[in-house]
């Protein structure tokens, strides 16, 4: 019996390690963002690493689930489409299919460079370096990233449900020979604000979230270079499962009743 | 006498789990002086060194700096004490998103708020000072040779003219050429700047170079120091064999390094 509990507790409590390492990471992360000395070209940098370069690859996967979305509904619906359709566009995209699969993508693009960037300055001593030449490395490396990404994810999601149903118009008008004016008008009814604003909640949350775990990782790689492909690894799965668990927790804050 | 030690280590311990690297070290550095400490690899050398770096935090004993005590110091005023240091790493550890001038002047500009143009002919005059033209200020770090990043390191190292400088395998995986030029560089360097200097190695030929005194560590303990001198006459057994490179002898290798 003891054989067998003892490798239960034993993961059961590394586990537990993990949460609180990684928790008390997070808290001097964010301490460190929010006292001064800041780094404003580094986060402008971060900036248009996360949100600029990120835009073509969330910009094309909103554009073809938008397309889907439409395609999928029509064939689903049949009778009554062109009336349901704006509103399952609207609500797919904005609260749902825009954060989570723009952050998706965001965590294999951003996360997987973060952790690997940060975890070979790991390795090369690069983050001593900086802690002995009077640079805080969380303040240099980590703050300008968390903050570059809980403010660039919301914008990347804001474009992208704009895009989303853009190419749901294409389809729905050009294709299925939908009336266009009819169409864009129940679009606009059936955009609510709370679902937008709970959409563009969720980005900053996923925003945070994956650049916390790049960093987390990247900053506690060790072992040359199979450690840092592990923390690349452990970063981008982390992410991506907190990501979906993070959302069920946030669609009930804003929407169960 | 405690006033003309720059450095103070008394009972430094460190493990990581059940394996113990510092047991009970204790090391003195004296005012504007080099001191060497050799040992083989996974004697705990560079765990010592971060130790007193405050890059570690040890599990007990006390480390003074300038006659202060620096182990348990509040993260703020530790800051203020790295102040003092400048280090080079094993492997130069230059930031590779930054051109080699920007790695020079890195403290001055992040560390202490230097307007960049004034940080940049200072770091310039030090590439000057180690050898490098100022041409090379525009390269990275990967576009330099080995040796070449030694020296950007070193340079980097005396930018902010520190009070002590540490040096950690300074001549590691450089030609004998090369290590030679490292090691008249570093001496150079720590008089220029007038800091006291502590190094890691096992190159005794680096240790006759840039040592005034030397000490040997081995399982975690100092087990002897002295004037880098009479390193030949030590009459330590331990000490004998490493200087002279024996297989046979006291030493056993550990397998594992930190």
């Amino acid at each position: 019996m003891t054989t067998i509990l003892q490798p239960i507790g034993r993961t059961f409590l590394n586990g537990l390690s993990a949460m609180g390492r990684l928790t008390l990471f997070a808290l001097v992360a964010v301490r460190h963002c929010l006292t001064p000395p800041f780094y404003p070209r580094l986060l402008a940098r971060q900036m248009i690493e996360i949100g600029y370069y990120s835009l073509p690859y969330v910009g094309m996967t909103a554009v073809f689930t938008g397309m889907v979305l439409v395609l999928q509904s029509y064939t689903g619906f049949k009778v009554g489409a062109e009336a349901a359709m704006p509103t399952i566009v609207v609500i797919s995209l904005t609260r749902e299919l825009g954060p989570v699969l723009g952050a998706l993508i965001v965590a294999g693009r951003i996360g997987a460079s973060m952790a690997a960037e940060i975890g070979t300055m790991r390795v090369t001593e690069q983050i001593d370096a900086l802690s002995t030449l009077s640079t805080n490395p969380y303040k240099y490396l980590i703050a300008p990233r968390l903050w570059a990404g809980v403010t660039m994810l919301p914008l990347l999601v804001g474009v992208a449900d704009v895009i989303g149903i853009l190419g749901g118009y294409f389809v729905a008008v050009h294709k299925l020979g939908f009336n266009e004016g009819n169409f864009l008008k129940n679009i606009s009814d059936a955009t609510d604000f709370i679902d937008v604003f709970s959409g563009l909640v969720k980005a900053a949350v996923f925003g945070f979230t994956i650049t916390l775990m790049g960093c987390y990782h990247g900053f506690n790689s060790k072992g040359g270079a199979q450690g840092v492909g592990k923390a690349t690894t452990n970063a981008v799965a982390t992410s991506m499962i907190l990501i979906l668990i993070l959302d069920y927790f946030l669609t009930e804050l804003f929407f169960a009743r | 006498m405690s006033s003309d030690l720059k450095i103070k280590v008394r009972g430094l311990k460190k493990a990581f789990g059940s394996n113990v690297v510092l047991d009970g070290v204790d090391l003195d550095v004296p005012r504007g002086k080099s001191l060497v400490v050799i040992g083989g690899s996974g004697t705990g050398k560079s765990v010592m060194i971060k130790c007193i770096l405050g890059l570690m935090q040890p599990d007990a004993g006390s480390i003074e700096i300038d006659g202060q005590e620096v182990v348990g110091m509040p993260a703020r005023e530790r800051e203020r004490v790295m102040r003092k240091f400048g280090m080079l790493f094993q492997g130069a550890a230059l930031f590779d998103s930054l051109p080699v001038w920007e790695n020079v002047a890195f403290g001055l500009i992040s560390g202490r708020g230097m307007k960049r143009g004034e940080a940049k002919e200072i770091a310039l005059r030090k590439l000057s000072a180690v050898g490098l033209q100022p041409e090379v200020g525009d390269l990275f770090p990967a576009e330099l040779s080995g040796g070449m990043q030694k020296r950007v390191g070193l340079a980097r190292a005396i930018a902010a003219e520190p009070e002590i400088i540490f040096f950690d395998e300074p001549t590691t995986g450089l030609d004998p050429i090369m290590a030679q030029v490292i090691n008249e560089l570093i001496v150079t360097c720590v008089d220029m700047v007038g800091a006291t200097a502590l190094s890691i190695t096992h190159d005794m030929h680096s240790l006759r170079e840039i040592g005034d005194n030397a000490a040997m560590i081995y399982q975690g303990k100092i087990i002897w120091a002295g004037e880098a001198k009479d390193i030949d006459n030590s009459g330590n057994p331990y000490v004998e064999q490493f200087v002279k490179g024996k297989a046979e002898g006291p030493i056993r290798m550990p397998v594992r390094s930190f």
